[in-house]
């Protein structure tokens, strides 16, 4: 769903929620060390987590007016973990990247407050709300060609690949990955630190870059059309039986066995 | 003789009182208070390493708080400057991480503040949408609703006004004071007040974040800011935790009445087109409270394009029964014939609470200090029979406003203390019309404590009042604080409420969750207890715990401990929505509310 442009040396991959992309810049970084890693955090401004989602009256979609809305909870990871890799000397700069409305540079001034160094704003007009899709970090590494490692509950540099751990059904995963690649954050990745005040202060001084998507030739034009939005059905009370014989009588009744 | 008599018994008192202290930690009382409001962290040894250096800021005027009092003032003062070509640095905290996320009225706006402060506010785009087009008034029986009419010059009469949802109000409001280049931040809770030697306020500080739930530093361990200026503005609304502690610590109430409070319930409603009447705002009193419990409902239909209605129940926190539950009293009133049509086949978006004060003129203490004033609803003007209070904290935020700039930008300006006394911010209040107004009302709530109950101030309001409009020469008393008032449980009946049926009335905890409030569990509870062991001997063994019912949020559970036996407080502390009601109307006053830590409280969308 969401593009790639090349732009100039620098390839950029517009994310959404739960990505962190590693850019290495081609000719020179290949000969420097992972100490040149430059590190592309997607931030997404979503609907609080603790709010109440509600279902807009024509069934068109969900109500965001005037709602709370937050930084997704897993991009805070992902920012923080991008920080702590600067500060390990393993990553030389950090990006934070949003695509949304003009309130999404508030969720880029608070990345730039919890250390990242600039930012970049493409302006895309229309509701959006974290649908919970599980894509955009997978799409991305397809697109570019890249390895993934997503669900990463643990990332540790080895040489020149990343050895990253992953959160399965059935337990943990170790995967290898080479640079550049593209990891998605999971919970126990990290606990975020907090974007205090004197550092949002002086994130007011770093820079977001605005663009909009038709900057880089990228066509908006919707490919998928939402029908509809409906409110989950009423959950039905259960019954409660008091044998087996009962349960497997009403279970017959209701032609289920 | 009975003086030494007395004061050797007083002694005695605090010895025992010291003894008892030593042997608070008595295994069956658990642990419950953390914060270090209450436990001091210099004498906590996980502290000791720990760097408790603040980073500062100077700023010229500090606001605490961004809702209409807090955001008149700021933009006053920055269109003063504006005006007389002057640089003021003005900084607004706000403890939500959005303004306007916090806000809770009814509300019905009388814009007499606005038309002062912002002329051009419909051009602007301010979200007053609804103009007041019927008002209707009814006292209730248990079966039956009898009209009262409501002549002009009673002060429930509402021509001129605006049915608005407030917290929009109050984010324009905000982005007015941005446009004027106030500086807002949002989501930075103020936890103290500093003071300069000489005992003026020198300042504030943000609360600091990563403390665990056993009161331990956490690796995400960050000290708040400090905020350093010549004057600090405290507008925290209704029984402000800052304010509380300047009222103790600088005597600012020794000339005045102690406030008195009712707490309000509020609802929105998406109602069936049918039942929506634009601009139509009904008022309730009687049924199903009894004629000694002050309170009554409110119904505004909002014309803003969704058929939204906003209604809510204000009770008076004098009450004397510890079994009333606020909550479930304005669940059954849906219910009463006359007003269950409008929330038949409609739906219920959202839920919140907060006190309001209502001692009005008796109760405002001294307004300015040394390095500070009070402003809106935190020392408290708000108009109880008009139920209006918005305007006249504007207009106060105003006032204020206008005195700081006057005091700051004065060249001969020789203050005695390093914090700036504005001495005459008192007296311009006094002079304007927010003083003149509710003086004018000031005998209206407290004529409620006669034998006649809600009778005495619907007779007092519809003779006295309409006829001297409070020129009478006497000033009726409170009686006292609201936490004096309740009775002990043993003397009083409980009462049975009726069972929510989902549709129209529904029970605390899934109202709760509409109001979106969240707190970062790993914290010390916000809800602090001087004494641990309080609740369960006195609340809950004189008064069988009141603070369960009259929390709109639930934080408050007495639950059995493994034995089965004892009982012990729970605090829920995720759950508060901020309103307030628990330190004022603790029996025991061992309730204190401070913020939590930055990012928690209630998510209102425009309630």
């Amino acid at each position: 769903m969401w593009p790639i442009f090349d732009y100039g040396r620098f390839v950029s991959i517009i994310s959404s929620s739960d990505v962190y992309g590693v850019v290495w810049m081609r000719s020179l970084a290949q000969l420097h060390k992972m100490a040149n890693l430059r590190v592309l955090v997607g931030v997404k401004r979503v609907i609080d987590y603790a709010v109440k989602i509600r279902v807009k009256p024509d069934n068109s979609g969900v109500v965001t007016d005037g709602v709370k809305h937050s930084m997704n909870p897993f991009c805070e990871i992902a920012m923080e973990e991008a920080v702590r890799l600067k500060e390990k000397k393993l990553a030389k700069e950090i990006i934070a990247v949003s695509c949304g409305p003009a309130q999404a540079q508030e969720t880029i001034r608070t990345a730039l407050a919890m250390g990242a160094d600039r930012g970049i704003h493409v302006e895309v007009t229309g509701k959006s709300i974290d649908g919970d899709n599980n894509q955009t970090g997978q799409m991305t590494a397809a697109l570019l060609d890249w390895p993934q490692a997503t669900f990463a509950s643990e990332v540790t540099k080895e040489n020149d690949h990343l050895k990253v751990v992953r959160e399965i059904d059935g337990g943990l995963e170790t995967v290898k990955v080479t640079l550049p690649a593209v990891i998605t954050a999971d919970l126990r990745l990290n606990e975020p630190r907090y974007a205090t005040l004197p550092n949002i202060m002086k994130a007011k001084k770093k820079k977001i870059a605005k663009h909009k998507a038709a900057d880089f030739g990228v066509d908006l034009t919707p490919t998928l059309e939402v029908v509809g939005v409906e409110d989950p059905p009423v959950r039905q009370a259960g019954q409660k039986v008091e044998s087996t014989e009962e349960l497997v009588a009403k279970l017959k009744d209701s032609g289920v066995v | 003789m009975a003086a030494l008599l007395g004061s050797a018994l007083k002694a005695g008192r605090f010895a025992r009182a010291g003894v008892r202290l030593f042997c608070t930690n008595n295994a069956a009382t658990p642990k419950i208070t953390t914060h270090w409001s209450v436990l001091p962290r210099d004498k906590d040894s996980r502290w000791s390493d720990v760097d408790m250096e603040r980073v500062s800021d100077e700023v010229d005027v500090c606001i605490v708080g961004a809702g209409p009092a807090g955001l008149s003032a700021a933009i006053r003062l920055k269109q003063l400057a504006q005006q007389q070509d002057k640089e003021l640095r003005v900084l607004v905290l706000e403890k939500a991480t959005e303004v306007g996320l916090h806000t809770l009225s009814g509300a019905c706006l009388e814009p007499h503040a606005l038309d002062e402060l912002i002329p051009d506010w419909k051009d602007r785009g301010a979200p007053l949408h609804t103009p007041v087009t019927e008002d209707k008034f009814m006292f209730l029986t248990e079966k039956r609703a009898i009209p009262v009419p409501i002549l002009p010059g009673l002060p429930m009469h509402n021509s001129g006004n605006y049915v608005v949802r407030l917290g929009n109000f109050v984010r324009w409001l905000g982005e007015q004071a941005e446009e004027l280049e106030v500086e807002v931040y949002p989501g930075c809770p103020v936890t103290e007040v500093l003071y300069h030697e000489d005992g003026s306020v020198k300042g504030v500080a943000t609360s600091d974040v990563g403390i665990g739930k056993d009161g331990a530093p956490k690796d995400s361990f960050e000290r708040g800011m400090e905020f350093h200026s010549k004057v600090v503005i405290f507008a925290e609304g209704c029984h402000g935790h800052l304010a509380k502690q300047l009222y103790k610590n600088l005597d600012l109430r020794k000339n005045c009445e102690p406030q008195t409070y009712a707490i309000g319930l509020k609802e929105l409603w998406e109602v069936d087109p049918a039942q929506h009447k634009p601009g139509k705002v009904e008022h309730t009193v009687g049924w199903p409270l009894d004629r000694m419990t002050y309170g009554g409902s409110f119904i505004y239909h909002l014309g803003e394009g969704e058929p939204l209605v906003a209604v809510g129940y204000v009770l008076g926190l004098d009450y004397s029964n510890p079994y009333i539950s606020p909550f479930k009293e304005f669940q059954r009133w849906k219910h009463h014939p006359a007003v269950k049509p409008t929330f038949e086949g409609g739906k219920r978006i959202a839920y919140g609470a907060r006190a309001l004060n209502e001692g009005g003129f008796q109760s405002i203490p001294q307004l300015a200090f040394p390095g500070g004033c009070l402003i809106g609803c935190s020392p408290g003007f708000m108009n109880v029979p008009k139920i209006k209070g918005t305007h006249n904290a504007m207009k106060s935020g105003m006032i204020c406003a206008e005195a700081i700039f006057d005091k700051l930008t004065d060249e001969n300006l020789q203050s005695e203390t390093q914090g700036v006394f504005v001495d005459d911010y008192e007296q311009r209040m006094k002079d304007s019309w927010v003083w003149k107004e509710i003086k004018s009302v000031r005998n209206v709530r407290p004529s409620f404590h006669s034998p006649l109950g809600l009778y005495g101030t619907l007779l007092y309001t519809g003779v006295f009042y309409y006829l001297f409009r409070g020129k009478e020469p006497w000033t009726f008393s409170h009686g006292g604080a609201d936490y004096k008032r309740l009775k002990p449980a043993s003397e009083c009946t409980p009462i049975e409420y009726p069972k929510p049926d989902n549709k129209i009335s529904f029970d605390l905890l899934s109202s709760v969750a509409l109001s979106g409030t969240n707190h970062e569990g790993d914290q010390p509870a916000h809800l602090t207890l001087m004494n641990d062991e309080v609740p369960v001997n006195q609340n809950l063994g004189i008064y069988d715990g009141p603070e369960q019912r009259f929390c709109p949020a639930g934080v408050y559970e007495y639950v059995p401990m493994e034995d089965g036996k004892t009982m012990r407080l729970q605090i829920n502390a995720q759950n508060c929505v901020h309103c307030k009601t628990c330190d004022i109307k603790d029996p025991s006053q061992n309730i204190n509310w401070v913020t939590p830590e930055a990012g928690g409280g209630p998510a209102y969308n425009g309630m």
